[in-house]
């Protein structure tokens, strides 16, 4: 059971916490502008790196905010836990 | 004594003293039929030693008498089945804690489930700590009384009934004292801590990230029959520590030689435990096979406690001087250079065959007769719960032994864990741990503690590491590496032999280390062997992963109390009650108890669904919805924000009026629908289906948080504050009216999708002219705090009526015979609005909402998709079953069969007198009217497409 | 239609007799009927201010507490929103005052059926805890004046502590999952029985 640290609650168990996918995935600003080669993108394509990867997450259980956080997929290592109001850190 | 009786004979092999057992109590247990006793401190091993029994059953595959060979969890073969006091398979004999009246008998690898159910207890507890110390030995209890001390929080968990590990095995000294006197003293002294938790019985058993560890205490078969009855039986110990400190002690190593697994050959740790701990001698007759220095110790204990040595056979080229002069001054023979290469005896071993080994090669063969054959093949670090938590491992060559391979900020290991073999090292080795790991963690310590004096101080001779023994009349088929699985050199030959080059393939290939022992002995030793027969080395090969648990964990334990009701919370109305006392029988939705229908006496399903079917369409019915989800929507940007969620219009909607809504994904496909009510310009209440109240709420909530933080929105459940009855039927108006009588309740004055706010004594309610059904309703929202009354109120009023109360299956008769779809029946994460002939809904004029732009994907235009209609049976009676797939028949052409769709609602109409359902069908649009066909029971029925809106396609009932 | 009241029922009451048959050391008493409303604002603008002056209290603004004046208890359930609740005052009557001192500045949303209240109390108030909740209950971290949203069993719960030894809790269940959590802690007390 990994703990998580919710930039409000603190550690918590991941049990509390949902997953939102990939971080930094913007909404297009007007998709009817998109092809659909390039809305098609939009929906379904992520990245899928072995390494630290951006990643939404919400304390669902908690005080159900989003925040953002870098991940590493190969060690579940949390390295970087930050506000949506806060830009991504650098990452190695 | 227990009724058992007295046994044939007291126990011969057990010493007139020694051992930490109580002689004034004895107990009988009966083992394979045979009445035997013991005393409390006793395991069923040690009491079945104290006896001479060493087999305990027979191997699974080749049914080879096996026996004993260890003296707690290590041991790869001493299982049993306990019968008495309460069934339970595959428990280690060594690992059994001996109670009055037990009944027990030896299995060959496969147990039998108790046939009633258990009713023990079982339980589990969440605890935290700054550090966790697994093993309460040496290191352990060093470690624990250094961090206690530094006024750390210390969980101390040992998997014994008491503390001490290696030490109550043995007759060490610590500071020229019994050691046990040290270890006593410890433990009272950590007994004196407030924030330590000391656990026996309790091992730790998976370790997880975070300094999360899973540990088993077992509470109360020890007890006997004097357990208290409401003390959970076993307890999962959830502790998140901060540090995890590693001192779980070493398992010693077998060595693999022709005929090794025969009763009566046993680990020389064991066997010198059994004499110490329990005062057992478990041989009379012995001969010690070794690699290293610690068999000596075994060997000179059993000689001095009146045991016959024969020979101690060590493989190295030199013997210890200090252990050579012990063994010389009571007469065993040091045998050095040699090799025990083979062994004779059916239930028992009797005699060793002894060789010199030299470059592989073994010389002239001695016999030697014994009753115990005790091996020593060196240490290997118990390293599961380092390994576990992913930490490396490396291969240690002196030790022949795998240790952990890397520092890991969260976790130590120390001791012989970490293959630190000598206990005057361990003590110091804990008392460094301890400092560093209390440094880490920031707790202010004074210092190293001054390290207790252990040990004989004259160091240790190298083992030899040795894998095993050559076969050179065998084909390595009677060298057992897997005793538990019968898996042997030959095996592991035939997996090279079949191209395998890693230890996981051959573990998977041969099954070793697959048994309930999970390979404490047997692991290091295959990759060991593996590695001679490729001609890699050790160290290269590697080890396979460990994984959880350390030891077997019962089901029943991991599931505690979250069985029967408390397996899944049961979610209730604020009516329950009622739906209980009316008969209701109930339909799980989700985690909620919804009834389903309420049958009077005599009626089955099908009928009080016609009946309540009929009442709602033909008089008034009412229902509990009040699972619904409801969202309160606040602020001054909620229209807009609903704009966007809905495919329709909802900034358009008027205050006072109720609009249909439906949400799809950003794929476009339903996701969500339900009513929304406008309560002023600023503030919505958005309805969602049962189902899916969660997930909708989060969905707002990621799109409000992390696409449009702009928008000044709130966003608050109130699924639980309100509770929801619809008054269905013609004779809804009458019953709101005579309950409301301020509510002009007239269609004019009251037209359909708005919604009253009124009062009840006092008590704000909300009506909504809404409908699921078709007919004319009323849906009565009130707070939950007065649910039931307001229910009431409504029963008695509609009493005159014939009111009905109906469940949700004839909610989705009704629904489904006006087509309105249910998400997650009718649609499947693949559905559009627009499949479901729901293009209405979507709105044309808003230039974005989550969805759209997928409406215009060329697969979502495609002519050909699965669109929802009405299926009739031909026959009328035909009840087509849910997920049934459409074809096109009348005859099934040759696979594979096109699938056109397939069945989502079916149901008996008591409107249409006959059967019906909802399709999702290919191009079904296009087709309405053409007859296709439905593999029911073997055979194709035929049914005809129809428009799926079947009852009042024109709504003219919704008005009254 | 009479001016009579309305009865008014909660999740618990099939329960009250076994609740009241448990040992001193794990008492549960349900507290129905409190006053509930879900506050939502920025804490730094000026509806904050000014609901402070109408409940008398600040919002608390560090996470994971509650603070209360004689009348109200105010719980901290994210960065902009708090938990109103009140033994004393009528649901409508804290949502007007509320709603008028927030004065669209934010959002008021009773909520008062939405969860029912239960009293944890007794020697083995915490040890019945930790048997279903992961949250660090040490008195020295979880003391008077701390909130936490967690699970306890299988539900989702508001814990607050309401005293310093770790022997007095309040519990704030979903309602539709208040009969399940009264039989969780019926059952977790059976380890705390005499017999």
């Amino acid at each position: 059971m990994q703990l998580i640290t919710c930039p409000y609650c603190g550690p918590r168990e991941e049990v509390e916490f949902h997953y939102g996918g990939q971080a930094h995935v913007a909404y297009p600003a007007d998709p009817s502008a998109l092809s659909d080669e390039e809305w098609a993108h939009y929906l379904f394509f992520r990245d899928n790196p072995r390494g630290p990867f951006a990643e939404r997450w919400v304390h669902a259980l908690g005080c159900r905010r989003w925040f953002n956080a870098v991940r590493d997929t190969a060690t579940y290592r949390f390295h970087h836990i930050y506000r949506l109001d806060e830009p991504k850190p650098e990452t190695t | 004594m227990s009724e058992l009786g007295s046994p044939a004979s007291a126990a011969p092999l057990r010493l007139p003293e020694a051992g930490r057992i109580d002689r004034t109590v004895t107990y009988g247990f009966s083992f394979n039929g045979q009445r035997l006793i013991g005393h409390p401190g006793d395991t069923l091993a040690s009491a079945l030693l104290a006896h001479g029994v060493h087999q305990t059953s027979t191997s699974i595959k080749l049914g080879r008498p096996r026996g004993i060979a260890a003296a707690w969890a290590e041991d790869p073969s001493g299982l049993v089945q306990i019968e008495e006091p309460f069934p339970e398979p595959m428990l280690l004999a060594t690992t059994v804690e001996l109670i009055d009246g037990l009944v027990a008998h030896g299995i060959p690898g496969q147990g039998r489930l108790a046939e009633v159910p258990d009713s023990a207890r079982y339980d589990a507890r969440h605890v935290h700590a700054d550090l966790l110390v697994v093993g309460a030995g040496p290191t352990g209890l060093s470690v624990a009384l250094a961090a206690a001390r530094a006024g750390a929080r210390v969980v101390l968990v040992d998997e014994q009934s008491e503390a001490g590990g290696y030490l109550l095995g043995s007759n060490e000294r610590i500071d020229d004292r019994p050691a046990l006197d040290w270890v006593a003293a410890a433990t009272a002294e950590l007994a004196g801590f407030a924030d330590v938790l000391h656990l026996q019985r309790t091992t730790a058993f998976g370790h997880f990230h975070d300094g999360y560890v899973l540990a088993l205490e077992r509470r109360t078969d020890h007890l006997g029959a004097s357990a208290p009855r409401n003390r959970s039986r076993q307890r999962v110990w959830r502790i998140r520590a901060r540090h995890v400190l590693i001192a779980a002690g070493a398992h010693e190593r077998p060595i693999v030689f022709t005929d090794n697994d025969r009763p009566g050959i046993m680990l020389a740790g064991g066997a010198r435990t059994f004499l110490h701990r329990y005062g057992v001698l478990a041989g009379r007759d012995v001969v010690v096979f070794t690699t290293n220095d610690s068999a000596y110790a075994a060997a000179v204990d059993l000689a001095d406690a009146g045991a016959r040595v024969h020979a101690v056979v060590d493989a190295r080229a030199e013997a210890p001087e200090a252990w050579k002069e012990e063994c010389t001054r009571r007469d065993i023979p040091v045998r050095t250079g040699q090799v025990v290469c083979g062994t004779e005896g059916v239930d028992r071993v009797t005699a060793a065959s002894v060789a010199s080994l030299s470059d592989g090669a073994l010389g002239e063969r001695d016999r030697i007769a014994c009753d115990l054959l005790l091996v020593s093949g060196g240490w290997n670090p118990a390293v599961h719960l380092f390994s576990q938590a992913g930490g490396r491992l490396r291969y240690d060559e002196s030790l022949g032994a795998f240790v952990p391979g890397e520092d890991r900020e969260d976790t130590t290991v120390a001791g012989a864990a970490a293959g630190v073999l000598e206990l005057g090292e361990c003590l110091a080795d804990g008392g460094r741990a301890a400092e560093a790991a209390l440094t880490a963690l920031g707790i202010r310590h004074g210092g190293l503690q001054a390290i207790p004096a252990a040990g004989t101080g004259s160091g240790q001779t190298p083992p030899l590491v040795l894998w095993r023994v050559p076969d050179p009349d065998g084909d390595g088929t009677a060298q057992f590496v897997d005793l538990q699985r019968d898996a042997t050199v030959a095996d592991i030959a035939r997996a090279v032999g079949a191209g395998m080059r890693t230890v996981e393939h051959i573990k998977r290939y041969t099954t070793i280390g697959t048994a309930h022992d999970q390979g404490k002995t047997s692991g290091v030793i295959a990759s060991g062997i593996a590695a001679e027969l490729i001609g890699r080395p050790v160290g290269e090969l590697g080890t396979t992963t460990f994984r959880p648990p350390y030891t077997p964990v019962a089901f029943a334990a991991l599931a505690g109390r979250d069985r029967g009701s408390l397996f899944d919370p049961e979610r209730t109305t604020a009516v329950h009650a009622w739906h209980l006392s009316r008969g209701a029988v109930w339909e799980d939705v989700g985690q909620w108890k919804r009834p389903r229908y309420y049958p009077l006496p005599g009626e089955d399903m099908e009928a009080a669904v016609l009946r309540e079917c009929a009442a709602a369409r033909g008089g008034v019915g009412i229902l509990d919805g009040s699972t619904l989800g409801k969202i309160d929507v606040q602020g001054p940007d909620a229209a807009e924000f609903l704009n966007r969620l809905y495919t329709n219009m909802m900034a358009t909607l008027k205050v006072g009026s109720v609009r249909y809504g439906v949400m799809c994904g950003a794929d476009g496909m339903v996701l969500d629908d339900g009513t929304v009510l406008r309560l002023a310009d600023d503030h919505f209440l958005a309805y969602t289906s049962t189902g899916g109240a969660a997930a909708v709420l989060e969905w707002m909530e990621e799109w409000l948080q992390t696409e449009w933080p702009d928008l000044r929105v709130y966003l608050t459940s109130v699924t639980e504050h309100w509770a929801t009855f619809p008054v269905v039927g013609p004779r809804s108006r009458d019953v709101v009216g005579a309950v409301f009588p301020d509510v002009d309740v007239s269609n004019d004055g009251f037209p359909f999708m708005t919604w009253r706010d009124t009062t009840l004594g006092g008590v704000p309610v909300r009506l909504a002219r809404v409908s699921f059904s078709g007919e004319l309703a009323y849906e009565v929202n009130v707070d939950t705090w007065h649910a039931q009354a307001v229910w009431d109120r409504l029963i008695a009023a509609g009493e005159r009526h014939g009111i009905t109360p109906y469940g949700t299956e004839t909610m989705h008769v009704l629904r489904a015979e006006k087509a309105y779809p249910i998400v997650g029946q009718d649609t499947d994460g693949t559905v559009t609005p627009h499949d479901l002939g729901m293009a209405w809904v979507v709105s044309k004029k808003k230039p974005d909402f989550i969805g759209k732009r997928s409406f215009a994907r060329g697969d979502n235009q495609r002519p050909d998709r699965k669109q929802l209609v009405a299926l009739l049976p031909e026959d009328h009676d035909l009840l087509l079953p849910e997920g049934s797939q459409v074809v096109e028949g009348p005859n099934l052409s040759e696979p594979p069969v096109p699938m056109l769709g397939h069945v989502t609602s079916s149901y008996h109409s008591a409107e249409l007198q006959r059967t019906f359902a909802l399709a999702l069908v290919k191009s079904g649009r296009s087709r309405i009217g053409q007859v296709v066909h439905v593999p029911v029971g073997g055979s194709l029925v035929p049914v005809e497409i129809r428009e799926p809106v079947l009852v009042d396609p024109e709504g003219a009932r919704r008005d009254g | 239609m009479t001016a009579e009241t309305l009865a008014r029922s909660g999740p618990l009451q099939q329960l009250t007799d076994r609740l009241a048959e448990l040992p001193r050391t794990v008492q549960v008493v349900p507290e129905s009927f409190v006053a509930m409303i879900d506050l939502r604002l920025d804490p730094a603008g000026a509806a904050g201010s000014d609901v402070v002056s109408y409940l008398g209290v600040d919002l608390p603004t560090t996470p994971s507490t509650w603070v209360e004046t004689d009348a109200v208890r105010v719980i901290w359930l994210g960065p902009d929103e708090w938990l109103v609740t009140s033994l004393s005052r009528t649901p409508q009557d804290l949502e007007a005052g509320l709603r008028d001192a927030v004065h669209g500045r934010g959002a008021v949303v009773d909520v008062s059926g939405q969860r029912t209240a239960l009293r944890l109390a007794g020697e083995h108030a915490r040890d019945v805890l930790s048997a279903g909740c992961a949250i660090d209950l040490h008195p020295r971290f979880f003391r008077r004046g701390a909130a936490v949203q967690t699970l306890l069993g299988l539900a989702s719960v508001v814990l607050l502590a309401l005293d310093d030894t770790g022997t007095s809790y309040h519990i704030l269940v979903r309602s539709s999952f208040a009969e399940y959590l009264a039989r969780w802690l019926l059952d977790a007390a059976i380890e705390h029985s005499d017999s």
